[in-house]
């Protein structure tokens, strides 16, 4: 036997030794794998067992029995009681019928959507059908607020959360942005319009309820004497379903344009700035450079920030609840407000139900945003770069 | 000076005065926007009951005479039931920040650097299992701990026999979508039953409900930040770490985290003001004893009408440490948000 020919295990000083360095190995590769492991238990047992239990739920009526809680599968009977029975105006609202000019909206939408679906003809079996979703979903949201909105209709708690998202969000955008892009000009004092415009986030949404309800006090708020001076001195909003309906909107912007402006600030200020140079010395305005500069470099952050916007604005219910508690009638209620009032009554069931079709609608509905713009704005990335 | 100079910069890099007056205009009309409502709510916690119904006043010791009352009577006169909800909302948002940031941010950084290789059939069987364990004891009526036993022994035995046998494995952005995806989920779908398992675990009013829920919702924006900073680490230090025979979670510890602390300090304050704010879910889970300042806020309407002069107070006092918080911690937070921002 050749004795200076190390065979590869001579590399380990020992049997035992080279057991348990390999058991040492084991445990370094096994243990950074299990760093997952906590945060998937606890959503395991937070998260999905309740999304399951939940579902059982919505499928069960609840009673207080004579031995305590009783519960009773009864199939589709709540989903039904929502969407086609005796609570339809509260979830669905009341039908008006649409008039011309939402036939009109509903044609371009559709024929928006038919484009975009025709485009992705040559597409998978499963994304054409995610496509086909997508697009039923937003003429069917479309049709349901054309349908409830003005006339002698009402939207009922699915309409209400629809309108505080798309008004909310839009309107948050449309500021942050706008106050992003003065902001990051050569001002001076920026670090004190970032730290004042921040402060709105850190209030608690109940206390921004009260704050806007002394506010919008019209005969002993501090705008009281612009509304005398309007005339409208004697007007309450909290009566007016459209007035308590934007006084809850105009709160929800109040504290989130800060995020959209703190983000959206941080993109701005980080686009190329040779190109905004290169594009102002060639005579380009302040339009053109934010068209062809500005826009392309942050629509993938944008896009982002509507997103997380978006999935957190679904479940309103502090403002509501505390600003109007849901009225006048149920004009200002959200479908989370709407499932707490339901669990309040002891009608466990359809609490459950509304909650699921929150999810549904909520999920149907930022994945329609992903695959509308988001991923378009970053398709757009990836041609640029 | 002809009227054409106000429409032009001096230089490319300079505003227009007139462009200039404008920007200055909105920011500054959007400063009063921000904090006209706060000073309303400063000035409303210094007037007495008859000043508040009695129509707008503006100006303290112009318009009326400030007085300290409402101070007085929530910080003495009522002194335990302010002390109490203040030291429980510390406690729980503290507490469940700090657990969501350590579990969020472990899970990220394995996701980042670790090829996780769940195959798609442990995933599976751990739900049959799942749905076995709960089919038998819900319907056999089988003791729940021996029914937990069987299914964990079975999990194992499949996971370690058969599961290395296994072709189809789940990618580590598949993992990461679903940790993520889990924040889409209203928390008013989950609330109803963790209300049950903690009351069957007799643990409804306590903080450890709360903290526990908390740092469940938390978890997922954790992940979905730190995942980010994680990946702008570059990897050569930990590659060189690891040569040196550090274990992944001591690199973790001593290079990673130091390295991403803009980023962890930012993360750590949304998650801290998130906690801090929340209501829906302190609403369901809690009444006397773990009542949170947003609950003792919401409160004030309760019997005699809105006491907006001892809930401007209260506000005042919920908002103080979270300004402070967040002017202290400016400049990372500034830095932590451009990484997040740039990455997407």
């Amino acid at each position: 036997m050749a004795v200076d020919a190390p065979s590869p295990t001579d590399a380990r000083p020992s049997a035992a030794g080279g057991l348990l360095a390999r058991w040492g190995e084991q445990f370094d590769s096994r243990a950074s794998r299990l760093m997952v492991l906590p945060a998937v238990l606890i959503l395991l047992v937070f998260s999905i067992f309740p999304l399951i239990a939940s579902g059982w739920l919505a499928l069960s009526s609840f009673s207080l029995g004579s031995d305590g809680v009783e519960l009773k599968f009864v199939g589709w009977r709540n989903f039904r009681k929502l969407l086609t029975g005796s609570q339809q105006d509260h979830f669905l609202g009341l039908w008006s019928g649409i008039g011309i000019a939402g036939w009109v909206l509903l044609a371009l939408a559709a024929a928006m959507l038919a484009r975009w679906l025709w485009r992705a003809r040559g597409s998978s079996a499963i994304g054409l059908a995610g496509r086909l979703v997508t697009a039923a979903f937003v003429l069917g949201v479309l049709a349901l607020l054309a349908g409830t909105i003005g006339g002698d209709g009402a939207p009922g708690s699915l309409g209400t959360t629809l309108i505080y998202v798309i008004a909310g969000v839009s309107l948050q955008f449309a500021l942050g942005l706008g106050l992003a892009l003065l902001c990051a000009q050569p001002v001076r004092g920026k670090s004190f319009f970032r730290v004042v415009f921040f402060i709105p986030l850190m209030v608690t949404p109940v206390g921004i309820a009260y704050i806007f309800r002394m506010l919008a006090d019209m005969s002993k708020g501090p705008l009281a004497p612009l509304w005398y001076a309007a005339g409208l001195g004697d007007f309450a909003w909290a009566a007016d379903p459209w007035a308590a309906r934007w006084v809850v909107i105009l709160a929800d912007t109040w504290q989130w344009v800060p995020f959209m402006f703190l983000v959206l600030l941080a993109a701005v200020e980080n686009q190329p700035a040779e190109q905004v140079e290169a594009a102002r010395l060639d005579g380009a305005g302040g339009w053109e450079v934010f068209r062809d500069v500005t826009w392309p470099a942050i629509a993938p952050v944008a896009a982002t920030v509507v997103l997380i916007r978006l999935i957190e604005a679904f479940k309103i219910v502090d403002l509501p609840n505390v600003l109007t508690n849901g009225g006048p009638g149920i004009a200002t209620e959200s479908m989370t407000l709407h499932s707490f009032i339901a669990w309040r009554t002891q009608q466990l069931g359809e609490s459950a139900a509304v909650g699921y079709l929150l999810l549904f609608v909520a999920v149907i509905g930022c994945s329609a945003f992903f695959n509308l713009v988001a991923s378009r704005s970053r398709a757009h990335e990836r041609e640029a770069v | 000076m002809s009227l054409g100079r106000w429409f032009e910069a001096r230089d490319i890099k300079s505003m227009s005065p007139a462009a200039k007056l404008l920007t200055y205009l909105a920011l500054g009309t959007w400063t009063v926007v921000v904090l006209f409502p706060l000073y309303w709510v400063a000035i409303t916690s210094l007037k007495q009951p008859i000043q508040v119904s009695d129509g707008p006043y503006y100006l303290p010791f112009v318009d009326f005479q400030p007085t300290l009352d409402a101070w007085r009577y929530i910080l003495v006169d009522t002194g335990d039931a302010t002390l109490r909800p203040y030291l429980n909302s510390i406690l729980i948002a503290g507490i469940s920040t700090v657990f969501a940031v350590l579990v969020g941010a472990l899970a990220a950084y394995s996701l980042v650097r670790v090829r996780q290789g769940v195959k798609l059939g442990s995933i599976l069987a751990f739900v049959a299992i799942a749905a076995g364990i709960t089919a038998s004891t819900a319907a056999l009526g089988t003791p729940l701990w021996a029914t937990l036993a069987v299914g964990l022994a079975l999990l194992a035995l499949f996971v370690s026999t058969v599961a290395p046998r296994l072709k189809r494995a789940v990618g580590n952005n598949d993992i990461l979508f679903w940790i993520v995806s889990n924040r889409i989920m209203p928390p008013v779908v989950s609330v109803l039953p963790i209300y049950v398992m903690f009351q069957r675990a007799g643990l409804l009013d306590t903080s450890v409900a709360l903290i526990a829920t908390y740092v469940a919702v938390n978890i997922p924006i954790v992940v979905w930040l730190m995942r980010d900073f994680f990946a702008g680490v570059p990897i050569d230090l930990e590659e060189s770490a690891e040569i040196d025979g550090a274990s992944k979670l001591r690199i973790f510890w001593t290079i990673v985290l130091p390295l991403t602390k803009n980023g962890l300090v930012a993360t750590t304050l949304l998650v801290f003001i998130l906690s801090w704010n929340e209501y829906l879910l302190a609403l369901f889970l809690s009444t006397a004893n773990t009542q949170t300042m947003p609950l003792l806020i919401a409160a004030q309407n309760a019997t005699r009408g809105p006491q907006w002069w001892t809930m401007s107070a209260l506000i005042l006092l919920m908002i103080a440490p979270v300004v402070a918080l967040t002017v202290t911690l400016q400049k990372q937070i500034a830095r932590g948000l451009l990484v997040g921002a740039v990455k997407g």
